[in-house]
């Protein structure tokens, strides 16, 4: 565990003494309080919760959480510092799990620093806080989801942009599999099973379900398991990588 | 302790370590030499771990570094080739990123991290960035990193490439006093490198090991070993009498310098018949020297010889 510690703060390090860090944090809280206020009508709903928050983050992490991931790997196999981390003795997933670990709480910091808007919320109003807990939680679950896919494409390419572009184009093919209109594309060509398949794959639809405050098993699972998944995908690509 | 066992590595179609065996022993410092492309640096990859062989296996101190990886990666200690580094991070922070890493004891810790940083003179920068660095420290970064946990085991690859003659010499005294009781292998294409450090050498080329031998044994194998070459102005005359002499097989003169290197026959020593008769003719010699032999000739000799048997025009005629 001292290793998966090891690389998770000098990750960290490495978010913090590069702009990444701030760029992240500035640009992630402005735009959830801006979207929140003004595409979300937070004040306009009249109502004591959270709801329009949460519902812009799974956009805000479309665009921001893939360029926290993109350089996860793709930066050390260009630099040839992977070589170094690889030769070191630890295993792959030490390696990988430090490297999310350090993604993931990131994330959670950034949530932290949003807690004015709760504050401001609940002086406003009497929230359901326990609502706006489990939206939190399954706001970062979400976000670890897509730590996770962008770790593992990240570990496909040397290159950071290929990087990006892949992880975001997946996550958004998971938020949007879950939408009406998607579904509905596919009601006359595939079959009901299928397409309640799909719909069950989409993030967006587990998200809403925690948001609401509904601590279905299901819908956590969801997102532990996706994050174990691509995880492993991951670990694989990079043992991959040795080989040929 | 090193051993490699018909360690073979394959791109493709391409064989770039081919069956290569070697035995590295406690106190033995190895050179593993080779043209660009012959396949040394593939080969430290292999052992370190970073690349999976294709076939064959590596062993370090004992431990296979594909069934027991861990444990053959902590008696290691590896620069690669370039000596990468987490550039935005000071020189403290990566190194003691390496210290929790593997996990060192923090008495012990302390203790290697004060002696490392003293030996490689890097009290100065520690709290700068390494990117910020010029190379030579950047190298000296790189070392610090493989020697921090005081490993049996050394592998570092063109460990001076770069670096100006005073930084070459100071990595060279490092290696040196650290070459007592390890097992050291290095990688160059320094042939000086070779004659400073090393007391043992491996040449290969196109994957393949060519020479396992001692520098002086190379230097043998060449055919200046033993001849002998002065300078000498006016010596036309000279040249035949030396020629009529029973030991020598072949005469040349440089056509720049007009230097003359006489070639003496297999197993004889011609300096004393040489210089006697210089001394009869009454030449003034400037100087003169016994050549031990040219390590450059005997590496091209013996790497290129392998490349016209696998015909590569160009290899050859150089």
């Amino acid at each position: 565990m001292t290793a998966v510690g090891a690389v998770m703060r000098r990750e960290l390090r490495s978010y913090f003494v590069t702009p990444v860090a701030y760029v992240f944090l500035v640009i992630f809280l402005v735009l959830a309080g801006i979207l929140t206020f003004y595409a979300g009508d937070f004040y306009e709903r009249g109502q004591a919760d959270l709801q329009p928050f949460f519902e812009m983050h799974p956009w805000l992490y479309l665009i921001l959480v893939p360029a926290i991931t993109m350089r996860m790997w793709a930066e050390e196999t260009k630099g040839g510092t992977l070589e170094l981390l690889l030769t070191l003795p630890l295993t792959l997933w030490q390696a990988m799990l430090g490297k999310f670990l350090a993604a993931w709480l990131f994330i959670g910091l950034a949530l932290v620093l949003t807690l004015p808007i709760w504050i401001t919320v609940n002086y406003l109003g009497a929230p359901d806080n326990g609502v706006i807990l489990a939206g939190y939680l399954g706001s970062w679950m979400m976000a670890g989801t897509f730590i996770a896919i962008g770790a593992c494409l990240s570990a496909l390419t040397r290159s950071q942009v290929v990087a990006f572009i892949l992880t975001a184009l997946v996550c958004v093919l998971l938020i949007l599999a879950g939408q009406q209109q998607v579904l509905d594309f596919f009601q006359g060509t595939l079959p009901r099973k299928v397409i309640n398949g799909v719909a069950h794959l989409s993030m967006l639809r587990h998200f809403e379900a925690i948001a609401r405050g509904v601590l279905d098993l299901r819908d956590l699972l969801y997102f532990a398991l996706s994050m174990i998944g691509w995880l492993i995908a991951g670990v694989l690509l990079l043992d991959l990588k040795r080989t040929r | 302790m090193i051993e490699t066992e018909r360690l073979t590595r394959c791109y493709g179609s391409l064989t770039a370590v081919d069956a290569l065996s070697i035995r590295v022993e406690p106190g033995q410092v190895l050179g593993l030499l080779g043209p660009n492309g012959a396949g040394k640096s593939t080969a430290m990859r292999m052992v370190a771990g970073f690349l999976a062989p294709t076939s064959g296996t590596a062993r370090v101190c004992g431990y296979d570094v594909i069934r027991e990886p861990l444990k053959a990666k902590r008696a290691l200690g590896y620069l690669p080739e370039g000596a990468p580094s987490y550039g935005e991070l000071t020189v403290r922070e990566f190194l003691l990123f390496i210290v929790r890493v593997r996990g060192l004891k923090s008495d012990v810790a302390f203790r290697r991290f004060d002696d490392v940083v003293q030996r490689l003179q890097l009290e100065e920068v520690l709290g700068l960035c390494i990117d910020t660095l010029s190379k030579g420290l950047r190298r000296r970064v790189g070392l610090a990193q493989a020697i921090l946990h005081d490993p049996p085991v050394l592998m570092l690859d063109e460990p001076t490439d770069g670096l100006d003659p005073n930084q070459k010499h100071a990595v060279r005294q490092l290696i040196d006093m650290m070459a007592r009781d390890r097992t050291i292998l290095i990688s160059t294409h320094l042939l000086e490198e070779v004659h400073a450090l090393c007391n043992r050498v491996v040449i290969i080329a196109r994957g393949k090991l060519q020479a396992d031998a001692t520098p002086a044994e190379l230097e043998q194998r060449s055919r200046y070993h033993g001849a002998v070459s002065f300078s000498a102005p006016g010596s036309g005359m000279s040249q035949e009498m030396l020629g009529r002499l029973p030991q020598v097989a072949a005469i040349e003169v440089d056509p720049l310098d007009g230097r003359i290197t006489v070639f003496p026959k297999a197993g004889e020593r011609i300096l004393d018949a040489v210089e006697t008769l210089l001394r009869e003719q009454g030449l003034e010699v400037s100087e003169i020297q016994l050549e031990r032999g040219r390590l450059d000739e005997v590496f091209r000799q013996i790497t290129t010889s392998d490349a016209i048997t696998a015909a590569t025009p160009q290899e050859s005629r150089a």
